[in-house]
């Protein structure tokens, strides 16, 4: 009981949207898909729904060929980016839309609307128009609009990106709520690592038309199976830097080194890769590395600082908590914590 | 107390007052003036009170002109918002025919108003206008000099050449504001043409469309230089709209007392029509 992607291929025109593609999304799993802006996300939504045809590969649905059943006779519900609603018909109205196309009879409707607009706090809005209501509610509109729909396909595309920071993470605490017993598959496309790891579930890591790697979520984080993958779930990017073993030591592009310990890797060449929040200015612990950089740009964002720093060729950044008064131009010493360092072959692959 | 007074807001207020007054309030207020008195020439007037608009309001002339004007008017908003909706909507979204659409759309517009009577007046002249010529070698007995249905035939026609393109423009306008999602979105729901047209287009095109209807109306009921040079209100007076009238009194009888008092009334009706139209489509949309 699943929707399975069978070697798509999408292109228009001499450009190549989807690169061949392979993916299994189960029933009652929040599903997502990562990756920045032009990655393939919303053409991957595309094919799922139906709204587009893939140029090779096959589309099955709950054991069925589904390529080329048209959109609207697959049962398929969607959340836009923008918030989407019949400008013209009452909240009301909108949310109960599928459910006249669908011919349920007037009282049912009515009791179907009504919990859920109880569900996503709509209900003292059901008789006004979607102009004049706020993001949220309009949004909140939209999904109510997808689950009436009881589509066995729910695609999100960006559902929160509009909205500001308040509503989005209340949104985002609901959603998964709100599909997890429902038992059909969502599928979830975001820019933001950090939305991932809250909403949970599985998730396909994206970069330029190619599933970079798909598992859970926690688990993709965690141990990306190549330095592509950690590059696409880190916000701020992961800090990256030439590394060699040579013997008991293993010694970076800066001159930095430190002793090898009782790691597998043979000697050679070898990217080490390190999570911006592994970086702090403040030392903290016994197995951490010195590294004296040059502060170059900080950056605030909420309760965070994100700091810049050179050394030796490098841009690195520090995430941490805190705001720090740090000179720009004046050099500091950063404390890594490279037991939580990620180790990848030099073209990028994952080292076993 | 520490009142400021600061005497420098005069310089921003005054060119407005000033401009205002000499484009707008004067002019108005001398055809007041005029629309209260009787003259015989010599500069010499008398008061005459309301008499002016008693004598317009109960004229035959005057009802009849503003029964062609409403008919007029009518007519082409019925004929003009559908027809520019439908082209609008038959009109490419992408790609390098849009903007050869957009100029040939604007042609019309870019035209002087006179030469667009000029225009018309020869193309569909019996004899040698190449409309005349047609009609008349098909069959029909077209001639808009002398028959007041033929007249008014051209003068519609002339007026939906002239004047839908703005329709089409401003609904186009109107067309391309709308994010691909909702179609999207209405195909995922199934929606038929129509419903996408009746539930999406329709309700996103409401409020350009809604300026179409105004511009249109306040044009329409004000035209005057397109009908004077192609019919100059005949054969007869069965194309004498309000405007032709208006001068025809004004300046052809020299009759000032009540060709102000009906240019007072003629604002009036204008006012109240767009207002009108407005308060109609606008109804239910708060904001």
């Amino acid at each position: 009981m699943s929707l399975e992607l069978r070697n798509v291929v999408k292109q228009v025109g001499a450009e190549t949207h989807i690169y061949p593609t392979s993916l299994v999304f189960e029933r009652g799993v929040f599903n997502i898909l990562l990756g920045s802006t032009l990655a393939g996300k919303t053409s991957l939504l595309h094919l799922m729904s139906g709204l587009e045809k893939p140029g090779k590969g096959e589309i099955w649905f709950d054991g069925k060929n589904v390529t080329g059943v048209a959109v609207q006779k697959r049962n398929v519900s969607m959340v836009y980016q923008q918030f989407i609603n019949y400008p013209n018909y009452t909240i009301f109205d909108n949310i109960a839309s599928p459910l006249h196309v669908a011919g349920f009879d007037a009282a049912e409707i009515k009791k179907r609307v009504g919990s859920l607009a109880e569900m996503l706090k709509l209900t003292p809005m059901l008789d006004r128009k979607p102009s004049e209501l706020s993001g949220g509610q309009q949004q909140r509109t939209a999904i109510a609009r997808a689950l009436a729909k009881d589509a066995d396909l729910v695609l999100l595309d960006e559902p929160l990106a509009n909205l500001d920071y308040k509503l989005r993470e209340e949104l985002r605490d609901d959603l998964p709520k709100l599909f997890a017993d429902r038992g059909c598959v969502v599928v979830y496309a975001t820019t933001e690592p950090g939305e991932a790891l809250l909403l949970g579930g599985r998730t396909a890591a994206l970069d330029k038309g190619s599933v970079v790697q798909f598992g859970e979520t926690g688990k993709v984080y965690r141990s990306p199976d190549s330095l592509l993958s950690a590059q696409v779930f880190s916000d701020p990017p992961i800090n990256v830097i030439s590394i060699s073993r040579k013997g008991d030591v293993f010694e970076t592009a800066g001159g930095l080194n430190w002793p090898a310990g009782d790691s597998k890797l043979g000697d050679g060449e070898y990217i080490f890769g390190l999570r911006p929040h592994h970086v702090t200015p403040v030392k903290s612990g016994v197995e951490q590395l010195e590294i004296k950089g040059r502060v170059q740009v900080k950056e605030i964002s909420g309760s965070e600082s994100l700091i810049h720093f050179a050394f030796a060729e490098n841009v690195w950044i520090s995430q941490v908590r805190g705001i720090f008064d740090l000179k720009l131009g004046s050099e500091v010493a950063f404390y890594a914590d490279i037991s939580k360092g990620m180790f990848f072959n030099p073209d990028g692959s994952c080292v076993d | 107390m520490n009142k400021t007074v600061n005497q420098k807001a005069w310089f921003f207020v005054i060119p407005v007052v000033v401009l205002v007054a000499f484009n707008a309030v004067i002019p108005l207020m001398t055809v007041v003036n005029y629309s209260v008195q009787e003259t015989f020439g010599n500069n010499e007037f008398f008061w005459s009170g309301l008499d002016w608009f008693k004598q317009i309001l109960h004229s035959d002339r005057f009802h009849q002109a503003l029964r062609r004007q409403l008919i007029f008017t009518f007519t082409i908003l019925a004929i003009e918002i559908p027809l520019g909706i439908a082209i609008a909507l038959t009109m490419p979204r992408k790609g390098p025919w849009v903007s050869v659409c957009l100029v040939l759309m604007a042609l019309p517009l870019l035209i002087p108003w006179n030469v667009v009577g000029a225009m018309w007046n020869i193309f569909a002249l019996p004899k040698i206008g190449f409309m005349g010529h047609v009609l008349n070698s098909m069959g029909f007995d077209f001639n808009f000099t002398r028959q007041p249905g033929d007249a008014w035939f051209t003068l519609i026609l002339m007026d939906v050449w002239h004047w839908t393109s703005l329709v089409v423009l401003l609904a186009y306008a109107g067309l391309v504001s709308i994010p691909d999602a909702y179609y999207q979105a209405a195909r995922i729901d199934g929606a038929k043409p129509f419903a996408i047209f009746r539930y999406i287009q329709l309700p996103k095109m409401k409020r350009v469309l809604t300026i179409a209807v105004l511009l249109r109306l306040m044009d329409s009921f004000m035209i005057y230089t397109e009908p004077f040079v192609l019919t100059g209100g005949g054969p007869g007076n069965s194309t004498t709209l309000l405007s032709i009238d208006l001068v025809k009194i004004a300046l052809g009888q020299f009759d000032l007392g009540p060709a102000a008092a009906m240019s007072l009334i003629y604002f009036l009706i204008v006012l109240l029509l767009s207002w009108l139209f407005y308060t109609l489509m606008m109804r239910g949309e708060e904001e």
